[in-house]
């Protein structure tokens, strides 16, 4: 199984998801949490890069750190899936273990 | 103190405080920290202008619905901030224009300033407090 990757800070004002994107695996999950979330967006400049890792890696972002921070799911870029807390312990299940980009 | 003007009960001198908040609300503690600042200073009858920049014009965001992180939503403190009398609000506009946002998208009205204004603005305080 594959291996999660978390991160959980803004990619405006760190490089952690950045690394994070360099340094995985086509295959990998890649789960954005907390201001992470912010990397998601259709409207950053970060979101672009984040579009094409979609491509062959598969991007989740956790809806109720999005809806804290005042974005909707319609706003989250193409290929990337909402999870809920949920979705977030499904996710850790399912992979083989967990890596966080703190 | 040289700042303090003599006599019983005479005047203080006020400050010009600036608080420029240049991280996003909820992932740290900064932002809410920024807030407890800007309403003390306030109640000491200062000069208190207050600056989003970077991260921190998320802050402003409208439509923050905090329920499902368990952490208080405190967006709608920067709309009472005019109760007491901190009226100066500006946003950097190179931030709000790298994050797409655009000032309908902020829950309070603001002066969007560029960063060679801001930067003026900055110069001229007595104070500057960064979180």
């Amino acid at each position: 199984m594959a291996v999660l990757h978390t991160t959980n800070k803004s990619p405006l004002q760190t490089r952690d998801l950045e690394s994070c994107l360099r340094l995985t695996r086509p295959g990998c999950g890649i789960l954005l949490l907390e201001d992470a979330v912010y990397g998601a967006l259709k409207s950053t400049e970060a979101g672009a890069r984040l579009a094409e890792a979609a491509k062959d890696r598969r991007i989740y972002v956790l809806g109720p750190d999005l809806a804290a921070r005042g974005f909707t799911p319609e706003e989250v870029i193409a290929g990337v899936e909402v999870v809920d807390y949920g979705g977030f312990v499904d996710l850790v299940a399912e992979h083989h273990h967990v890596q966080a980009w703190v | 103190m040289s700042d303090t003007e003599a006599g019983e009960g005479g005047n203080r001198k006020v400050k010009r405080f600036m608080i420029v908040n240049r991280k996003a609300p909820y992932g740290t503690i900064y932002a809410l920290e920024a807030l407890e600042v800007v309403l003390i200073g306030a109640a000491f009858d200062q000069d208190v202008s207050l600056v989003f920049a970077d991260d921190g014009v998320y802050q402003l965001k409208k439509g923050q619905q905090t329920k499902g992180i368990g952490q208080k939503n405190f967006s709608p403190s920067y709309r009472a901030l005019g109760d007491y009398d901190i009226e100066k609000l500006y946003v950097e506009r190179e931030s709000l224009q790298a994050r797409g946002l655009a000032p309908a998208d902020l829950l309070v009205p603001v002066r969007v300033l560029g960063s060679a204004e801001l930067s003026v603005l900055m110069d001229e305080q007595d104070v500057v407090l960064s979180f």
